[in-house]
């Protein structure tokens, strides 16, 4: 213990010697570090978003859209068809073991207004499962309900953002707005969620019963037939997620009608999975620029061998008279070899405050989602000491395993 | 114990340049008592660099036998060699190679660090080196703060921290004047006298070489004389009649 003291207190001594040389040394490894660390915040603030959307968009969520219609060879794109129904919507819950929640979702953006004020938002028509669904809480008032569906009653629920707008200020209960000069009945308003994560506004939003959605508000649309919809949502049961989608995916194919060679009219997918696969790109992505960063560390590591065989040929007379005196191997070998960490430690712990720095900056200035984790801290911190530790060597058994005989000559 | 402090028996040191071998010992059989002060001179190329070198544990013989203090020191290894060096001998340089920006104070220390020595003891032991010197007030001057002669006393105080049993001095006055050469080999012949510390000191100057007690000469690779010196000149006298005759001036000027 005493010897790696010892050999702290010559490299120290050394390095304040060149202070330039060992500060423009250690920016190598600065800026690698600091990328290093700022690269991983950047990534895994982006995963850390797409946990947040998963948990905002509700748990176990599967999404039913209709697929493309092929009629007579002609295939339209997925979406542009209205193959689903509200009955499809009642079946799926009823009909499917593993699934406890289902509602139809018809969305549309309109003008509201109230008084002299309107507001352009989304009006989502749906089923009261809706709320279970997406975990939307309502703050004051009450939710609507399976009778407001049937009765197909002008009611609605707001989003902050909208009673924001419309109401300033003023209790929004009991009030009426107008939607294509349709009356409504607020009867209450939801808990605010935030911002989704591509920076949609999921407090902007007005929930009606899907009857009166698609009656009073879409009327008519592209088709006759009231039955069709936009999409169904759907909550399957904890860790049933896969059974649930081919329970539908049956399901649908029986209620369409469908040969067995014909391909879907519909398609069923799961938010969840869609996330996942998302989080994994953006790993990649991480994984990929935090690699990129690391080069520079290396680069860094490389600086800090030139700079220490430099040293140790500039020392040689000190090798010399430090191994006539008595100095064996191990103890250069330790004093170049701690030198070198020192610097990259050093190095180390200043990038790891830049890289922290950066990622602040980065949240601030571009407006990006960043999560400095204590891992990625402690991880760099051993790296940069690995990276003294091994770029750091070959000088430093340079140095030791000089002759002392010609180290002493060397002019 | 080997009564000879140093023991050489049928020498040879051969160094291979690429397809050249230069002989620069061929078969050297000396002795060198404990308390002994012996100079080396000889020209260069003669063969006394290495020497040196092997006496001092720096190298090591292709051939023939040295002891150090009864050590066969042919069958050490490197790690050994160092810590012979660091307990049983003292070096001091033509250039003095001390440490800049470093105190002389811890210039003296240096040897310490690579003993198993009690750390507590280190500023103590090398304030004594440097007292033995004359140097002690000047012990936190850095060397580009010093003289020549002052730098030369703070290498010897360097080379008796481990109260070695042998001095070895390559050349110690090469890069002095006339009179602090004089001082330097005062110094060597006091810690001779009065620690009976062995001292081989290799020189160009026939002048230095007699304030030893014995001569070798070198010439290619053989030793062609080794003589006890007749009437070693004592340096301590020399220096006090040097001041008196500056005294004696003073007036007059």
């Amino acid at each position: 213990m005493n010897k790696v003291f010892q050999s702290m207190r010559i490299a120290f001594r050394a390095l304040r010697v060149n202070k330039l040389r060992s500060a423009l040394t250690m920016l190598g490894i600065i800026i690698g570090v600091g990328a290093v660390i700022a690269m991983v915040s950047v990534g895994s603030g982006a995963t850390d978003r797409i946990h947040q959307q998963i948990a905002s968009i509700g748990s176990n969520v599967i999404i039913i859209q209709p697929g493309s219609q092929n009629t007579g060879g002609v295939k339209s794109g997925n979406g542009n068809s209205q193959t689903l129904t509200e009955d499809d919507a009642r079946a799926i819950a009823e009909e499917c073991p593993d699934v406890m929640y289902s509602t139809p979702i018809q969305q549309n953006q309109q003008q509201v207004v109230y008084g002299s004020n309107n507001w352009g938002t989304r009006i989502y028509g749906v089923s009261p499962d809706y709320m279970t669904i997406r975990d939307i809480r309502i703050e004051e008032g009450e939710p609507f309900t399976t009778d407001d569906v049937k009765s197909t009653n002008k009611v609605a629920l707001l989003g902050k953002t909208v009673v924001d707008n419309l109401f300033a200020g003023e209790d929004p209960i009991g009030k009426t707005i107008r939607v294509r000069k349709v009356p409504f009945t607020v009867i209450g308003t939801l808990v605010p969620k935030g911002q989704n994560s591509s920076g949609q506004d999921q407090d902007d939003m007005i929930i009606m019963p899907i009857t009166t959605a698609k009656k009073k508000v879409m009327g008519g649309g592209r088709s006759n037939n009231w039955q069709q919809i936009g999409q169904i949502m759907v909550q399957a049961r904890d860790g049933r997620n896969n059974n649930a989608m081919d329970e539908i995916e049956g399901l649908l194919r029986q209620r369409h009608r469908l040969q067995a060679t014909e391909d879907n009219d519909f398609q069923v997918r799961s938010l969840e999975e869609m996330a996942a696969a998302q989080e994994q790109a953006t790993q990649i992505m991480g994984l990929l620029l935090a690699s990129i960063a690391s080069v520079s560390l290396i680069v860094g590591g490389i600086g800090i061998m030139n700079i220490m065989l430099v040293s140790v040929t500039e020392r040689t007379k000190e090798i010399g008279l430090r191994q006539a005196v008595g100095a064996k191997t191990n103890d250069i070998l330790s004093q170049f070899l701690v030198e070198a960490v020192s610097l990259s430690l050093l190095g180390g712990c200043l990038g790891i405050a830049m890289g922290v720095l950066a990622s602040f900056g980065i949240s601030y200035f571009a407006g990006w989602n960043t999560l400095v984790s204590l891992p990625s801290i402690l991880a760099a911190f051993f790296f940069s000491a690995l990276v003294g530790v091994f770029f750091g060597f070959y000088p430093a058994r340079k140095a030791a395993l000089l002759d002392p005989i010609e180290a002493l000559r060397y002019e | 114990m080997d009564s000879a402090l140093i023991r050489i028996e049928n020498l040879h040191k051969t160094y291979h340049m690429g397809d050249n071998h230069v002989h620069a010992l061929r078969g050297i059989s000396l002795q060198i008592a404990r308390g002994a002060f012996v100079s080396i001179m000889g020209a260069s190329g003669s063969g006394k660099s290495t020497l040196m070198n092997i006496i001092g544990c720096l190298d090591k013989p292709s051939s023939g036998k040295y002891y150090l203090d009864g050590v066969d020191i042919g069958s050490l290894d490197r790690d050994q060699l160092a810590d012979i060096r660091n307990r049983k001998v003292g070096f001091v340089f033509q250039q003095f190679n001390l440490l800049a920006r470093t105190s002389a104070l811890e210039n003296v220390e240096l040897p310490l660090l690579y003993s198993d020595n009690d750390k507590s003891k280190f500023k103590e032991r090398a304030m004594q080196a440097l007292t033995a010197v004359g140097l002690a007030e000047r012990y936190d001057h850095h060397p580009s703060q010093l003289s020549g002669g002052q730098q030369q006393r703070v290498a010897i105080a360097r080379s008796l921290i481990n109260d070695p049993q042998l001095i070895l001095a390559d050349e110690p006055t090469g890069a002095l004047d006339s009179k602090t050469s004089v001082e330097i080999m005062g110094i060597f012949q006091k810690l001779n006298r009065e620690k009976g510390i062995s001292i081989v000191v290799v020189t160009h100057e026939p002048d230095i070489a007699h304030y030893s007690d014995r001569l070798i000469q070198f010439k290619d690779g053989h030793i062609m004389l080794d003589e006890a010196v007749p009437n070693p000149r004592n340096a301590e006298r020399e220096l006090t009649e040097w001041q008196d005759l500056e005294e004696e001036k003073e007036p007059v000027a």
